[in-house]
């Protein structure tokens, strides 16, 4: 029953080389202390995503997907670990308006909340086009263009661009957000459950237009999610983490047809589906001793000790 | 004599351009896992509060709205008293929201045994610890003397349920109760809920917008749309063979985990406001079946559609209702995937 796989193979950080890894992250490490505890969100994360790749990290709440998303735009300082993007290390402290310019060129992220994180004063064209003249367009007429250009992209027209964001429905404020971060032309895009809070048929439009921007751009995707169908729907490859460990990192079909880890397929049956039995999820849940007691909480966790049976 | 019926019922507010539910009937028997589906705005919460009287505050109430036959529609404070303190009780959604940060779960437990019920101390107290083991938490006596902040989401919904059964009701009303926990633990909960359901005899009533947990966990769904019902049946024949081109729009933008991974046919346009109204059926803006002239024109009822061949697997079909004109034309799944894969305004 245990015979986790290995984590995915750390790949050596390597020089810049043209045709090689997006993005790299080698032995990823993170923890916090509260009140005397110390806790470790992310421990001994290594990946890597090619040009046009998509990666999803998935994993329930406390896994540290979230503080992984974080890391990976600058927002949390790694203890340990590398991340290199286009060969070049995300640098841990930014000085000077070059240095910041830069990490946002090599990252961008998309949150959960488009509410939080567009400015509620002004216009989501007015939004973009701050962007553009912050990165160096100068000329009025050209960030015009291209900020239609970006908001097309997103399926958003002139009236949307004239809007506040309460003005527009939760899908037409994620797709803004989108085109947000679209607009610095990142080397990689992370989306922190991005989708998770849009109703179905609002979310399936936001799911073809990240699968559009895949193939038109070649721009990296690390999607962070909870729902293995969404991963499966936009991503090639899935990392599956808990209490901060991976568990598994395959592609995407390979991990839903043929799960390796115990953890794994706990995930896939406790997925809702005609003849679901959420008895049998709950008994084998307990039987795994996956997630002893039920304690949800991050605080709650210890680290666990080996690297290939990384549930103590 | 169903627990729960809705005959009719229509909320409306001063000021909005459409009621808030309009002619809502359905009926949850004894003993019966009941669904109702709908996206944010389609007035499934509305619902669930309307069945224990709970109305917003100024609406206009129309039809009837009856738990064990007494109906909450004009009640009188007493009425309404009996049904939520011993009838029917309700789990929502942010099991923190619901409960005094301050306080022990024991007495939470048993506040209302002893306010309503005048219960000992002692005999609330192994009540409360009765309920907290019926819902599956690990060591109970502890719990009792618990702070809800030193409980997982998981394990105070857990406490949420136990404080819904200690009015020992006979109707649960579950407004998407495990839509802010992890898989896993969605799994858990409704494990007890179906589990309580079934020893206790309840009829319940699951509020959510995930038509997969639905049909997982319910024997019948109703699909709800800018606050009418437009599709009832049973989960086999909305999942294998909706009629209704919402439900059916609902289905095909629900990304799968298995089998062919094609491309997603999102339903077009946004959902209905309350500062917008349509004189016909709410849902043939968007839908791509509507006809012009009669979809736009008339409000289709909800009507027993002509029977359409189905697989021999569903072949004892239920009491299958549909609000669409066109119900008889449309059939199922897969003529829906071919009609939406025009690409032209799908995505926009």
């Amino acid at each position: 029953m245990n015979t986790a796989p290995a984590p995915a193979p750390v790949p050596t950080p390597a020089p810049a080389s043209p045709g090689g890894p997006l993005l790299q992250v080698s032995g990823l490490r993170k923890t916090y202390s509260t009140g005397g505890t110390q806790v470790v969100a992310v421990d001994d994360l290594s990946f890597s995503l090619h040009p046009g790749g998509a990666l999803g990290l998935v994993g329930e709440s406390g896994s540290g997907k979230t503080t992984t998303a974080r890391m990976l735009v600058g927002l949390e300082r790694p203890d340990h670990g590398q991340i290199l993007v286009q060969g070049a290390p995300i640098a841990a402290t930014v000085r000077g308006r070059a240095a910041r310019l830069a990490r946002a060129k090599a990252v961008q992220i998309v949150f959960q909340d488009p509410y939080l994180s567009l400015d509620g004063r002004i216009s989501i064209g007015t939004t973009i086009d701050g962007v553009l003249r912050l990165h160096g367009c100068g000329d009025r007429a050209a960030r015009a263009g291209r900020v239609r250009e970006l908001l097309a992209q997103v399926g958003l027209g002139d009236r949307e661009s004239a809007a506040l964001p309460r003005q527009l429905s939760g899908g037409q404020r994620q797709r803004a957000a989108i085109a947000r971060a679209l607009a610095v032309e990142p080397a990689v895009l992370v989306l922190d459950e991005a989708v998770s809070a849009l109703d179905v048929s609002v979310q399936a439009q936001v799911l073809n237009l990240l699968s559009d921007i895949r193939r038109d751009t070649g721009i990296g995707l690390v999607f962070v999610s909870h729902d293995l169908a969404v991963v499966r729907y936009v991503c090639d490859e899935a990392l599956v983490m808990y209490r901060g460990r991976t568990m598994e990192h395959q592609p995407v079909a390979d991990l839903l047809t043929a799960p390796r880890h115990p953890y794994t397929r706990l995930l896939l049956a406790s997925v809702p589906r005609p003849g679901w039995d959420p008895d049998a999820i709950g008994r084998r849940r307990r039987a795994l001793d996956v997630l002893p007691g039920d304690t949800g909480s991050p605080t709650a966790p210890t680290a666990p000790t080996a690297p290939t049976a990384p549930i103590a | 004599m169903p627990l729960l019926e809705f005959n009719d019922l229509s909320v409306a507010l001063p000021g909005m351009a459409r009621p808030i539910l309009n002619g809502v009937s359905l009926t949850v028997a004894a003993g019966e896992a009941v669904a109702l589906v709908g996206e944010s705005g389609s007035g499934k919460s509305v619902t669930a509060r309307a069945a224990l009287g709970l109305f917003p505050a100024g609406a206009a109430i129309g039809g009837h709205v009856r738990v064990d036959g007494a109906d909450l529609v004009g009640a009188d404070a007493g009425c309404l008293h009996e049904v939520r303190t011993g009838k029917a009780s309700m789990i929502f959604q942010d099991p923190r929201a619901g409960i005094n940060p301050v306080r022990r779960v024991g007495d939470f437990l048993t506040e209302s045994l002893r306010l309503t019920g005048g219960w000992s101390r002692a005999r609330a107290g192994a009540r409360a610890l009765e309920l907290l083991t019926a819902v599956g938490l690990p060591d109970p006596v502890r719990h009792l003397r618990q702070y809800p902040h030193e409980l997982s989401g998981g394990m105070l919904q857990r406490v949420m349920i136990a404080g819904a059964l200690t009015a020992e009701p006979r109707l649960l009303l579950c407004d998407e109760p495990t839509t802010a926990l992890d898989v896993t633990t969605q799994a858990e909960i409704m494990a007890i809920l179906r589990r309580l359901q079934r020893e206790r005899g309840l009829g319940l009533l699951l509020i959510t917008h995930d038509i997969d947990l639905a049909a997982a966990t319910c024997d019948r769904i109703y699909v709800m749309y800018a606050g009418r019902i437009v599709e009832t049946g049973t989960a086999t024949e909305l999942l294998t063979a909706p009629r209704h081109p919402y439900t059916a729009g609902l289905l095909g933008s629900t990304p799968p985990l298995d089998g062919p991974l094609g491309r997603l046919t999102p339903i077009r346009g946004v959902p209905m406001g309350l500062l917008e109204a349509a004189p016909g059926c709410s849902f043939a803006a968007r839908c791509p079946h509507a006809r012009p002239g009669l979809c736009d024109r008339t409000a289709p009822d909800l009507a027993r559609p002509a029977p359409v061949q189905v697989p021999a697997s569903t072949a004892q079909r239920g009491p299958a209702l549909v609000a669409c004109h066109l119900a008889d034309e449309i059939d199922g799944r897969p003529a829906m995937a071919a009609v939406c894969a025009s690409p032209s305004e799908e995505d926009r």
